[in-house]
C-alpha cells in the first residue's frame, strides 16, 4: 500500500474495498461502504465476475464452457497433428521400402527421421501449445476483467 | 573384471552424494505435504530436472541402447513414444491436473467423481503399475551390479532399495526433488561423455575391433569369442557354422565341437559357447539376425507393423497415467509453471534420447556376443571398456556405471515415494509416521519380487506397465478433465475392463514364454486394443448412468480450467479427504492467517 488511506491514528487498516472483497455477497449489501471511484486493479469488478462464474450463472457456464472447448481443440489439433505424423512413419517405411536407402549425410533417412527427428519435433509443438494455452487464459481473464 | 576398482569408486560417490543431497534437502521437512508435495514451491525448471532425472529409469539408460542393438532402427520407437507422451501429458493433463489440487490420483478421482469404491479401485491400480514399473529397475541394478563387479545379483536390489527407503524416509518428496534434479545432469553427463569419445575413436578407427559383415549382411565374430549364458535362450541360426560347446544344448548334455545348420537352437543356462573368428553371430529368437534387416525399418511384415503402433499407442497415453510422473506435477505452484515444466522436460528428454541410439549403434559393432545371450542391457556398460581395454574406458566405463546406478536410484525413489504416497493415504490413516511404514512395505514388496519374478528386457517390462497406465488412467483422467458426462461408474468400469485386458494379456505371455512362444504379439503389445476398449466401456457406461453425474461437476471442470489469476485453483480439499488431524491443522492455520495478516491473497 502506498498512501494513507485509513482514519489518522489507524494506519495499518486495509481498504475497505479489500476488507468487503472476502466478505459474502450478502454481507455486503448490508454494510456502509466508502466508495473508491479509482480502484487501480479494478479488483471489486473482477470479483463480480468470478463470483458469477462461481455461482454458475448461464454466464459463467458459457465463458468456461468457450475456454475449456478452445483449450481442448488446441491440444486436439497439435497432439492429433504430432500423433498422426508418427503414425505415418511406418506405414510409409512399410510400403514404400526404398526409403530406407535413400542416404542423407551419410545417414540412411529412415534413421534421421526417427532417431532425430521426432525430439525438436516434440519440443516445438509443446512451445507452441504454451503460447497458444496461456493467450487463451489471458484472453478469458481479460474477458472476465472487462 | 578390470574396470571393478574405478566402478565402484564412482558408484559410490553417486550414492554418498544421493545421500548429501537428501539429507540437505530433508533437514526441514516434517509435515505432511513436505513429504508427499514438497510444500508445492520448487521451481519449474529444477522440477523439470528432476522429472526427467525421474523418468529416464533403466529402461532409457540402458534398455534402449541394448533394444537398438538387438532390434535396429524399429527399437527407436521406445525413445520417440517415452518423448511424445510426455508431449501428450504436456497437451492434456498437466496444467488442469495441478489445478485440481489433489495429492495423488485416487485424489484426483474422489475429487471428480466423488466415489470413494472408485478411489479404492484407483488405489489398487496405482500399486500395480508402481509396482511393475519397480521390479525392471531392481531386476537392472542387480544385472549391472553383476557386471561390473560380479557381485551377485540380490546385492544391487538391496543396496538400491537401501538407499532409496533411508531417503525417502528421512525427507519425502522435498529430499528427493533436489537428489533427482542432480541426478538428471548426472545421467546426462554419463551417457553423454563416453558417446563422444567412443564416436569419435568409431569413426577414427575403423576395423579396431569391429566385426566383418559379409555381402549378405551376416553378422561375423571379429575374434575368437568365448560366451556364457545367464538364462535359457533360443537362438536363431541363418547360416552354417561350427563350434564348440560346453552345457546343455537342445536339451542334451554337449561337451565338444558342434555343428550347426541353419534353424533354432535351444541352449540352457550357463552353457558356454566358444566361437571362431569369422563365424556367423546366432542371434536370439525375435531378433533380426543379418544386417540388412537390422538398418531396415518395418521388415517384420504386418504384425511387426501392428508392434509398432500397439507400442506407439502404449507409450504416447501412458505416459500421462504414470503415478510417479503425475505426483510431480503437484509440486509445481500452479497449472501454469506446470505446463512450463512439461515443456522443460520435453527439451531435456529430447538432448538426453540422442545419446542411447549412438551407443547402441556403435555396440552393434563390437558386442555381437550379447546377440547369443540376449543379455544386451549390459551394451553401454561393457562398451567403453570393449573399445578402449586401457584406463580410458575403464573409466569411462565407470561413469556409465555411476549414471546408469543413477538411473535406477531416481526412477526407484520417485516409484517408492508415489506407490507410499497412496498407501499411507488410503490404506492407512496418513500420519508422517504411516508414510515410513507405506516405505518400508514398498520397498519390501520390490525386493521380494524382483528376487522373484524372472529378468526380462528392462525396455519390454516397463512397455508393459505404459499399456496398462493407457488402459486405466489415461482414460480416466482425459475424460475425467475433458468431458462433463463422466461417471464414477463408468470410470470404474472401464478401470476394470482395460486394466484387465492388460494383465490377462500379460499373463498369457508369460504363460506362453514358457511353453514355447505361441501367444500372437497382441498379447504382448495389448494397447492398441485395450485402449480403444477402455475408453469405448467409460463412455458407453457413462451415458447408461447419466443419472450419477456429479452435481457440482461444473464447478469441478471450473476448477480445473480456470485460469490461475483468478484464483479458482485450491489445494487438497481437506474438508472432503481429510484426517481428523489435518482438519484441525488446516483449522489452526486459517485462524493464525486470519489474524497474522490481512486476508487478501
Amino acid at each position: 500500500m502506498t498512501s494513507h488511506s485509513g482514519p489518522p491514528g489507524q494506519p495499518d487498516q486495509p481498504q475497505p474495498a479489500e476488507r468487503d472483497a472476502w466478505l459474502s455477497v450478502s454481507a455486503r449489501k448490508n454494510r456502509r461502504r466508502r466508495v473508491v471511484l479509482a480502484d487501480p486493479r479494478g479488483r471489486g469488478r473482477v470479483l463480480r465476475t468470478i463470483i458469477e462464474l462461481e455461482e454458475q450463472t448461464s454466464v459463467g457456464e458459457k465463458l468456461i464452457r468457450d475456454l475449456i472447448r478452445q483449450q481442448l481443440r488446441t491440444g486436439l489439433l497439435l497432439g492429433g497433428g504430432t500423433l498422426l505424423f508418427l503414425a505415418l512413419l511406418p506405414v510409409a517405411f512399410y510400403l514404400l521400402p526404398w526409403l530406407s536407402d535413400v542416404q542423407l549425410l551419410g545417414v540412411r533417412l529412415p534413421w534421421l527421421l526417427l532417431g532425430l527427428l521426432p525430439f525438436p519435433l516434440c519440443y516445438g509443438v509443446g512451445y507452441a501449445y504454451r503460447g497458444l494455452a496461456e493467450r487463451h487464459e489471458q484472453d478469458f481473464v481479460s474477458s472476465v476483467d472487462r | 573384471m578390470i574396470q571393478t576398482g574405478w566402478s565402484l569408486v564412482l558408484v559410490g560417490v553417486m550414492a554418498v552424494l544421493t545421500f548429501l543431497l537428501g539429507y540437505v534437502g530433508s533437514r526441514r521437512a516434517n509435515t505432511t505435504p513436505d513429504f508427499l508435495v514438497a510444500r508445492r514451491a520448487v521451481p519449474a525448471t529444477r522440477n523439470a530436472a528432476a522429472i526427467s532425472g525421474e523418468y529416464l529409469s533403466a529402461a532409457s539408460f540402458l534398455g534402449v541402447a541394448g533394444l537398438v542393438l538387438k532390434d535396429g532402427i524399429d527399437a527407436l520407437w521406445y525413445p520417440i513414444g517415452f518423448t511424445a507422451g510426455y508431449l501428450a501429458m504436456m497437451l492434456f493433463v498437466a496444467a488442469p491436473l495441478r489445478r485440481s489440487g489433489a495429492y495423488t490420483l485416487p485424489d484426483f478421482a474422489e475429487a471428480r467423481l466423488g466415489s470413494l469404491r472408485l478411489r479404492k479401485f484407483c488405489t489398487f491400480f496405482v500399486i500395480c503399475i508402481g509396482v511393475l514399473y519397480l521390479v525392471p529397475q531392481l531386476q537392472s541394478a542387480g544385472l549391472t551390479l553383476n557386471t561390473i563387479t560380479g557381485l551377485p545379483p540380490w546385492l544391487g536390489v538391496v543396496v538400491v532399495i537401501a538407499i532409496v527407503a533411508v531417503n525417502v524416509l528421512g525427507g519425502g518428496m522435498r529430499a528427493i526433488t533436489l537428489v533427482q534434479a542432480f541426478q538428471y545432469w548426472g545421467k546426462l553427463f554419463a551417457i553423454a561423455a563416453p558417446t563422444f569419445v567412443l564416436f569419435v575413436l568409431f569413426l577414427g578407427g575403423p576395423g579396431n575391433g569391429a566385426q566383418p559383415v559379409d555381402s549378405s549382411g551376416v553378422l561375423r565374430f571379429p575374434e575368437d569369442a568365448k560366451v556364457t549364458t545367464v538364462d535359457e535362450v533360443r537362438v536363431r541360426v541363418d547360416v552354417a557354422m561350427e563350434l564348440s560347446a560346453t552345457g546343455v544344448l537342445n536339451g542334451s548334455y554337449a561337451d565338444g565341437s558342434v555343428y550347426w545348420r541353419p534353424g533354432l537352437y535351444e541352449v540352457g543356462a550357463q552353457t558356454e559357447l566358444r566361437f571362431t573368428a569369422g563365424s556367423p553371430v546366432p542371434v536370439v529368437e525375435g531378433s533380426p539376425t543379418s544386417n540388412h534387416d537390422w538398418l531396415r525399418p518395418q521388415t517384420d511384415g504386418l504384425s511387426g507393423l501392428f508392434e509398432t503402433y500397439s507400442l506407439i499407442f502404449a507409450t504416447f497415453l501412458g505416459t500421462m497415467g504414470l503415478p510417479h510422473i503425475l505426483v510431480r506435477f503437484y509440486t509445481n505452484p500452479d497449472g501454469r509453471a506446470a505446463r512450463r515444466t512439461a515443456l522443460h522436460v520435453l527439451y531435456l528428454l529430447g538432448l538426453f534420447y540422442l545419446f542411447p541410439t549412438v551407443l547402441g549403434v556403435i555396440s552393434r559393432q563390437y558386442l555381437p556376443r550379447l546377440l547369443v545371450t540376449g543379455k544386451t542391457d549390459t551394451a553401454v556398460l561393457l562398451l567403453p571398456s570393449t573399445m578402449q581395454p586401457n584406463l580410458l574406458g575403464q573409466v569411462l566405463g565407470a561413469v556409465v556405471a555411476a549414471g546408469a546406478f543413477a538411473a535406477f536410484l531416481s526412477t526407484s525413489s520417485g516409484l517408492v515415494v508415489s506407490v507410499a504416497g497412496v498407501v499411507s493415504t488410503d490404506i492407512l490413516p496418513g500420519k508422517v509416521r504411516d508414510f515410513r511404514w507405506a516405505t518400508v512395505i514398498t520397498g519390501g514388496l520390490g525386493i521380494a519380487l524382483a528376487l522373484a519374478l524372472p529378468g526380462a528386457d528392462a525396455s519390454l517390462t516397463v512397455a508393459m506397465s505404459f499399456a496398462l497406465a493407457a488402459s486405466t488412467f489415461c482414460p480416466l483422467l482425459l475424460l475425467g478433465i475433458w468431458w462433463r458426462g463422466l461417471t464414477w461408474v463408468g470410470a470404474m468400469v472401464g478401470l476394470v475392463v482395460g486394466g484387465g485386458l492388460v494383465i490377462g494379456a500379460q499373463v498369457v505371455t508369460v504363460i506362453s514364454s514358457y511353453t514355447g512362444k505361441w501367444a500372437a504379439s497382441v498379447f504382448s503389445q495389448p494397447a492398441l486394443v485395450t485402449v480403444p476398449v477402455a475408453f469405448l466401456t467409460m463412455i458407453m457406461i457413462s451415458k447408461l448412468t447419466a443419472r450419477r453425474r456429479p452435481e457440482d461437476v461444473s464447478r469441478i471442470l471450473l476448477r480445473l480450467h480456470a485460469p490461475d489469476p483468478l484464483g479458482f485453483m485450491q489445494d487438497r480439499d481437506v474438508q472432503r479427504f481429510g484426517t481428523a488431524e489435518e482438519k484441525a491443522r488446516q483449522d489452526e492455520n486459517k485462524r493464525r492467517d486470519d489474524s497474522a495478516s490481512p486476508p487478501l491473497s
